[in-house]
């Protein structure tokens, strides 16, 4: 058993009093490859959130022995970029540099070195000086990979990465995914694609507000437990009994 | 006539037409580029709120002083900065945006502006901290302004990199780096110096027109950050130095002929500008084979 590198203590997230994740625990060891899967709103975005420290607990906590919050690297879903801004790839790609550079130091010649060599490594040489706006879905995806890269993270979160990419960006983005698992590094990647998690990840929390399964993907994704995930209900109820008062009672 | 009496003769001979013209360049070499980024982060109509959101700190100063300078910016200043600091707070703080927060200040901001100066004084005093007087600044107008450029520049410079994750992918600056609020208010406090910059020149209303328009216009000629930058820099002045020279050749006000030269330059680029409304339709009758 590797080196613990997240602990999730009896967390529960969410919002506005109503729990996305609902009294989860569980233990994400060094290199670990977890994908987590569910339904749409079982809480996966939201638990990626509280891990990189985006969201507080309610209750509960996310330890992280092995790390702090800066080692973290979160690639949130693209939805939440501001594809129009008139930024150009390297401009992307330097703010990748900002746990290392601060938000003002001065990026040298080695940092420019580090990233052409980045956008080399997810296929884009030569796309330094290209507007964000004019890339395609799939192109913007791999930019973000490689600033995910530069920033060298010891865990990194991945939030629905593949979502409308082509399965040749999926398949070279997976590769690099899996680099990084021989670095030792820990990944942690919300995904949909049932066939691509059981081949490429060898552990899956499958999550429907609370754990359904977690552990080897081959027996989370037995088809007993994706029946049981697709049973939660989305419904938010607004006199649902307060978590702690059922508990004593 | 000739190009010496239409373009030079006003500005060598009148040392008014000297000192609006300096303020008003100086003025857009800090305001533009705010407004750029304002527009960037779809807050275009952020300035118009804060320009309203002033008018009560310099009626304020104008109530106790009379129409002067140092207290009516100070007051503007200091009212400014408590209404983008509330309204950035509320909509960190609670479930409402930062629009609908901004919006319910600076309209209470506006009402109480209107009640102090109608308290006192003249509908021609209201005219004046509405609309300036680019043509009566001062050494000590002309100093501040000054000032605010120097500042907005160096902040600009030392923040850029904080501003551009901040637009462009505000929760991955809030994953890596928790500057992002400071950020914003710091820029928020750039825009209100701006504003009140502006305010002696162009009175509270137009401060925000050279701050826009330049910016709004930009977006029709370039994908580059750093040149749209430049770019509503230049458009800036040639507002500045042709609406001086319409205001005098034609005695219109001031304030007004720089701020419909800006608009005038800004439809041009939106219909002639390389990503403007012509070249957008135009098909392309030649492709590149990739």
């Amino acid at each position: 058993m590797s080196a613990t590198m997240l602990k999730i203590d009896n967390v529960t997230l969410g919002y506005e009093g109503h729990p996305a994740v609902h009294h989860l625990s569980g233990v994400i060891g060094q290199g670990a490859l977890l994908a987590v899967c569910g339904p749409n709103g079982s809480g996966k975005s939201t638990l990626l959130k509280g891990i990189a420290g985006l969201l507080k607990p309610f209750d509960g906590a996310i330890l992280r022995p092995g790390c702090r919050t800066r080692d973290i690297a979160y690639l949130p879903q693209q939805a939440e970029i501001d594809r129009h801004f008139p930024a150009t790839v390297i401009d992307v790609l330097t703010l990748g540099l900002i746990e290392r550079r601060g938000l003002f130091g001065s990026i040298g010649k080695a940092d420019t070195a580090r990233m052409l060599e980045a956008l080399q490594t997810v296929g884009l040489s030569g796309f330094e000086m290209r507007p964000v706006e004019t890339l395609s879905g799939g192109q913007l995806q791999r930019v973000l990979f490689a600033r995910v890269l530069l920033q060298d993270a010891r865990v990194i979160l991945l939030d629905e990465p593949f979502n409308a990419i082509d399965a040749r960006t999926v398949s070279d983005l997976v590769a690099l995914i899996h680099r990084w698992h021989g670095e030792k590094r820990t990944v942690v990647a919300v995904l949909h694609d049932m066939t691509l998690i059981r081949e490429q990840f060898p552990e899956t929390l499958l999550l429907a507000r609370e754990a359904i399964a977690w552990g080897d993907t081959a027996k989370v994704l037995a088809p007993e437990n994706i029946i049981k995930a697709r049973r939660m209900t989305e419904a938010w109820d607004d006199h649902a009994p307060w978590c702690e008062d059922v508990k004593v009672a | 006539m000739g190009p010496y009496e239409l373009l030079i003769a006003p500005f060598l001979e009148f040392p008014f037409m000297q000192r609006a013209l300096v303020g008003a360049i100086v003025l857009s070499l800090g305001a533009c580029p705010v407004g750029v980024f304002l527009m960037l982060r779809r807050m275009s109509l952020t300035g118009d709120a804060m320009a309203h959101a002033i008018l009560p700190g310099a009626a304020a100063g104008f109530l106790l002083f009379g129409l002067k300078l140092v207290p009516m910016t100070l007051g503007g200043l200091m009212v400014g900065l408590v209404v983008a600091l509330l309204a950035g707070s509320i909509s960190r703080l609670t479930v409402q945006r930062e629009d609908a927060s901004l919006a319910a200040l600076y309209l209470i901001s506006l009402a109480a502006g209107v009640l102090l100066v109608s308290m006192r004084g003249s509908s021609v005093d209201l005219m004046h901290v509405l609309f300036g007087t680019v043509l009566a600044l001062d050494n000590d107008a002309l100093l501040l302004i000054g000032g605010i450029a120097s500042v907005t520049l160096l902040a600009l410079a030392v923040m850029w990199r904080a501003l551009v994750a901040e637009c462009f992918d505000p929760i991955f600056l809030r994953s890596v780096n928790g500057a992002g609020p400071a950020v914003h208010l710091l820029f928020l406090m750039l825009v209100v110096l701006n504003l009140v910059g502006g305010f002696q020149a162009l009175g509270t209303l137009l401060s925000v027109g050279l701050m826009m328009l330049p910016a709004a216009t930009t977006r029709f000629w370039t994908r580059r950050l750093e040149l749209m930058c430049l770019i509503a820099i230049m458009s800036g002045i040639i507002s500045s130095i042709v609406g001086l020279l319409l205001s005098y050749h034609l005695s219109l006000p001031s304030g007004p002929s720089i701020i419909l030269t800006a608009g005038a330059l800004y439809i041009a680029s939106m219909l002639f500008g390389p990503l403007g409304l012509i070249a957008g339709q135009r098909p392309h009758r030649t492709h590149r084979t990739a």
